[in-house]
């Protein structure tokens, strides 16, 4: 029952994070609904024995991918007044009626799935400790882990390269 | 009746935040928020991988969200890069303003 109870209050946690995040005419706002979001989602991640995961969800998420948006939002300013721009006409009502469509054609299509299986958690055995996942993760995904340090290398490789050739760019541009 | 949490219960969540993330994209015009949409709808799909990985019992699942981690954190670094590189040359976020190619 105490399961219910907490699934209860960060399940609506973690929606009215998402729908704050859209609403709010502030982009900072909208990361604080993120944030909180994330949070809630981390609070998930421990309810099903994943600890791990819920530690990295708080590390990686909510500390430094929020905190490079926030840096961003600061850096390019909380501009603008008209945060929804110019409509299409009837985008809000469009965008309403394909976002419910999307969920109830999400939740039909695996309806059956989830009915046989989704019987009571408990009938295994999981402890997504870090012993666990570091068994899996350096055991059997080795050579998708190095992969995943080049993709980072790359990543952070083209993030300076962007920077450093903006700036001559501009410079160009400021010179003529 | 005994109420309990079971895996559907996590689904029914997770398609609600992706739900959510695709209107986020659809009716901002603000590439930050934007972006922040994709954000959610990767989180929501963990969320799918690691209910699924206590629902069948294997660890696979927490594997498959640690990637998926690791490359929205590489995507958030080059995404974020790019944003500001636009707003160096524009002064703006806003997507409706990038329309130079347009035909």
């Amino acid at each position: 029952m105490a399961e219910v109870v907490v699934f209860g209050i960060f399940a609506t946690v973690a929606l009215a994070g998402a729908i704050s995040m859209i609403a709010a005419h502030n982009p900072v706002y909208s990361a604080i609904g993120l944030l909180s979001t994330m949070f809630a989602l981390a609070v998930m991640y421990i309810l099903l024995d994943a600890h791990f995961v819920a530690a990295v969800q708080v590390i990686v998420y909510a500390g430094a991918v929020m905190t490079l948006f926030l840096f961003v939002i600061m850096l390019i300013g909380v501009d603008k007044p008209d945060a929804y721009g110019r409509q299409v006409p009837g985008q809000r009502i469009v965008t309403a009626v394909i976002a419910v469509g999307l969920f109830a054609a999400i939740v039909l299509a695996a309806r059956s799935a989830w009915i046989t299986g989704s019987d009571a958690f408990g009938t295994f055995e999981l402890n997504g400790t870090i012993e666990n996942v570091a068994d899996e993760l350096f055991g059997t995904w080795t050579i998708v882990f190095l992969s995943t340090v080049m993709l980072l290398t790359i990543a952070a490789l083209g993030t300076i390269a962007l920077a450093y050739f903006g700036i001559e760019v501009e410079d160009e541009e400021a010179t003529l | 009746m005994d109420l309990v949490v079971t895996s559907s219960w996590y689904m029914i969540l997770a398609a609600a935040l992706f739900s959510l993330g695709v209107a986020g994209v659809l009716i901002r015009r603000n590439a930050l928020v934007m972006f922040m949409s994709i954000e959610l709808m990767l989180n929501s799909i963990n969320l799918t991988f690691v209910a699924v990985s206590k629902d069948l019992g294997l660890i696979e699942g927490q594997v498959a969200a640690l990637f998926v981690m690791v490359v929205a954190a590489a995507e958030v670094t080059v995404g974020l890069a790019i944003i500001v590189a636009i707003f160096r040359k524009r002064s703006s976020a806003n997507v409706d303003e990038l329309s130079e190619m347009r035909g």
